[in-house]
Parts: C-alpha cells; structure tokens; sequence
C-alpha cells in the first residue's frame, strides 16, 4: 500500500500576519542566510511545511521552515537571498520584526516512512525545508531503516548547514554525500552531479521512500534515477514551489493543473505529479 | 595473491564479460597504486591508458589561468577513468589528479585497441562498457552546465 500525505490543520486566522521577533540570525553563505522566529504562542509543524514571511513594505514570500519540529517555540527558516523581499529579510538582525503566517500545507511524509529505508535528496537551498525531515529522523532513528543523504551545491562556498554536515557525517548508521558542481584542490569530497551519488548509498529499492527537494529540473532528473533504482513512483515525494501568495488555495496562483501547491503540497507524491511536470505551461 | 585477471573479476566493470575475453583484456592491464597528489594524466598528454578505479578517488580538473585549478568531477572506486585513449589522436583533455589513496587497473589503450581491432566482438564489449557511464557523464554535465542550484529558492 502506498504511503499517502496527511492534509494538515491551517491556522485558525491564516490571512492575518503576526508581528514575530527574530531571535538569531546566521548568515550561511553569501546569498544564504538562516534566522530563529520567536511566535507569540508555540507552533507545532510537521517537517516540510513553509510559512509566509512578510517583509514590511517590501513583499510576501513563502519559505518552508528548516528548523527542528519538536521545537514549536522556534520557527527556523533558511533562505536565498535572490529578490527583493528575500533580500530585504537578509538585512534583518536579531530584535527585528517580520510578518507570520502559518504554518501552511502538507509536509514529509515522516510517519508514513516509519520501517522503511529513507532516502533524501537536496539540491542547492533545497536542503533547508528537508532538514527538519533530517532531524526528525535522527530523533527516531530507531523507528527507520537505513538512512541516507545526498546533498548538492554549486560550489564548496555555497554549501549550507556546513557544521551540522559534519555531525552527520560522524552519526552512525547514517549516510551522507555532499557533492560540489566544481571546486578547487582543497576540495577532497565528491565533485560532479548529485544523483549519480544515489549508487554509494546502501539501502533496499523494495522497501524504501524517497524525499526530493531542489529545482524542478533536479527533482525530476532525481525522480528518473531513483525510478531506475526500482524505487516505485508512488515511494517517491518530492517538494515543489510555485507562486504562492494566500497559501490556503484561495487566490489561484500556485495553482498546477489541478493542484494547489500551497495546500494540496508544496510536498507531493511523486505518481500525482510526473505528468504534469512534463507540462511547459504550468 | 590475485592475478590481474581476478582482480578485473572484481570490478564492476567486467561484470558479465565471458572469461576468454576477460584474460584477453587482461593482458593489457596492471594493477597500480597511486598516492594522493599523484598525476595520472595531465591535459594534452598522449592518452595512452585509462583506469578502472578499486579504491579510493581521483580528481578530474582543468586549469584556468589566474585562478588555479578546478575539479569538475570525481571518479571512485568502482568506476572508469579516461575516455580520450579511445578516441584520435588520443590527447587527454583534463588532468587526473589522485585525491586519496587509490588503487586500480590500469590499462595499455594502444594494446587494447589493437585486441579491439582485431576481434570486433572484444570491441563490441569495451563499447558496451564505455558508453553507458560516458552518456551519464555527459547527462550530468548538461546538468552541471545548467548551473541549475541557482534556480533554487525554496
């Protein structure tokens, strides 16, 4: 029986931002930085939900949380700074106040994947909204099979979460690869594309789920290559990012065929979504 | 101790290859060891072996001037090292730079071609052999061209 995803609960006033502190902000890499949110009340969230971040005066934006899921009084999130909201919440510092609202839509399917080998697979900023999927899965190691990560990034200066991959490379009966596009000699770790990676990975295609998470055309190069692996489509989920604006299905714009990225996802099965990634114009 | 041909056995490479062709292509090959900071090749050196890799990592890079060298992918064990002995006039067209301590196959690509050549069944084996991780070489490098990380705002 396939796994399937849990429409979670939206918040009891989703249109109506609350004034949230920042209590910590980290700068990651150049164009990547994290901060620690301190909500009014304790908000519980199941990995791969995102929240909507308002900059005041600037703009909206969507951004999963990457923090961890049992601490509901601190909403982490980790973002590129690459418009001009996501620029503007780069320059913020601790004390500053930002707009929250969430959390919104259907996370990982971290219950489901409970007995199974996990996979998960990251590509560039799209290692953050799986991270909380990550700790969750070390907090319940013992609930999953065999573990494994693959993580890739433009450059050695562009990977994030750079102490914390050292951890886990240490964690036992835990599987990482990082893998770099290009880098210098000082580099002694994996250089080339991501998803050749999956065969170092140790794990069992019959009895295992996949979480995806990156650019679309990662995600679906991944999805192929795990497919080849013999991972079945419906044991593959994969995290997708549209133009959200309200986040609970009302205004249309993340709309994807038939689906509302904000509410139906942004985490889907992967057997729910493959044609439709073949269409251009969605 | 093994001989080369057990060793060739070994590696994935020669996975469903009958055992007359494996001790014909043996005969090309020996086993090396190569310590971190090793040169296997430099660009525009005669192409004249390439590698099945038992253990460890090599470094495939290129060396853009004023800035150094870059490592564009990394070749370990239990895969292929070096395409351009295949190909005229034989040239290669990176550096192979060993990373870790490594050991592999190396083989003769002007006496494999020759076995090639002259059995074109041996060649139609090397080609099996040679183009499926060469084609996902080139697969991702298209993806790798793309830079398609920065495409990512999640």
């Amino acid at each position: 029986m396939p796994p399937t995803l849990k429409a979670c609960t939206p918040p009891p006033y989703p249109m109506a931002p609350s004034m949230t502190p920042v209590t910590r902000f980290i700068r990651e890499s150049a164009e990547v930085f994290t901060f620690d949110l301190a909500p009014e009340r304790a908000t519980p969230f199941t990995p791969g939900q995102f929240n909507m971040l308002y900059a005041f005066g600037v703009g909206e934006i969507p951004i999963s949380i990457s923090g961890a899921a049992d601490a509901p009084d601190r909403l982490t999130h980790t973002i590129r700074a690459v418009g001009p909201v996501s620029a503007a919440l780069g320059r913020l510092k601790a004390g500053d106040q930002v707009g929250l609202r969430g959390p919104f839509g259907v996370g990982w399917p971290v219950e489901e994947a409970k007995g199974f080998d996990v996979l998960l697979i990251g590509g560039g900023i799209g290692l953050a909204p799986l991270r909380p999927a990550i700790y969750w899965l070390l907090r319940h190691r013992a609930a999953y099979g065999r573990v494994g990560v693959l993580y890739g990034a433009r450059t050695p200066d562009d990977l994030i979460f750079v102490s914390e991959l050292e951890e886990w490379r240490k964690t036992p009966d835990f599987q990482l690869r990082v893998a770099v596009e290009r880098a210098g000699p000082e580099w002694t770790g994996d250089v080339g594309y991501v998803t050749p990676l999956l065969s170092k990975l140790r794990y069992d295609p019959a009895d295992a789920i996949a979480m995806i998470c990156g650019p679309e055309v990662m995600i679906r190069a991944t999805a192929l290559a795990l497919e080849d692996a013999g991972i079945a489509d419906s044991r593959i989920f994969v995290s997708m990012e549209r133009n959200m604006k309200c986040a609970i299905g009302h205004c249309g714009h993340c709309q994807f065929g038939p689906l509302f990225i904000c509410k139906d996802g942004p985490v889907h099965r992967y057997d729910r979504v493959r044609d439709l990634l073949a269409y251009r114009e969605l | 101790m093994k001989d080369i041909a057990d060793l060739l056995r070994h590696h994935p490479f020669a996975e469903g290859l009958d055992e007359e062709t494996l001790a014909l292509i043996a005969g090309c090959a020996k086993n090396v060891v190569l310590q971190p900071g090793d040169y296997l090749h430099r660009e525009g050196a005669a192409a004249d072996s390439f590698y099945l890799v038992r253990h460890g990592a090599v470094a495939l890079e290129t060396f853009v001037p004023g800035r150094g060298a870059f490592t564009f992918l990394t070749v370990k064990s239990g895969e292929i090292l070096g395409a351009d002995w295949l190909i005229p006039p034989y040239r290669s067209s990176f550096d192979a730079r060993v990373v870790e301590l490594t050991r592999a196959i190396s083989f003769d690509g002007k006496c494999l071609r020759g076995k090639c050549e002259a059995d074109p069944r041996v060649g139609y084996e090397m080609m099996k052999r040679f183009i499926p991780p060469l084609v996902k070489r080139l697969q991702s490098a298209r993806m790798q061209a793309l830079g398609m990380y920065d495409a990512a705002n999640a």
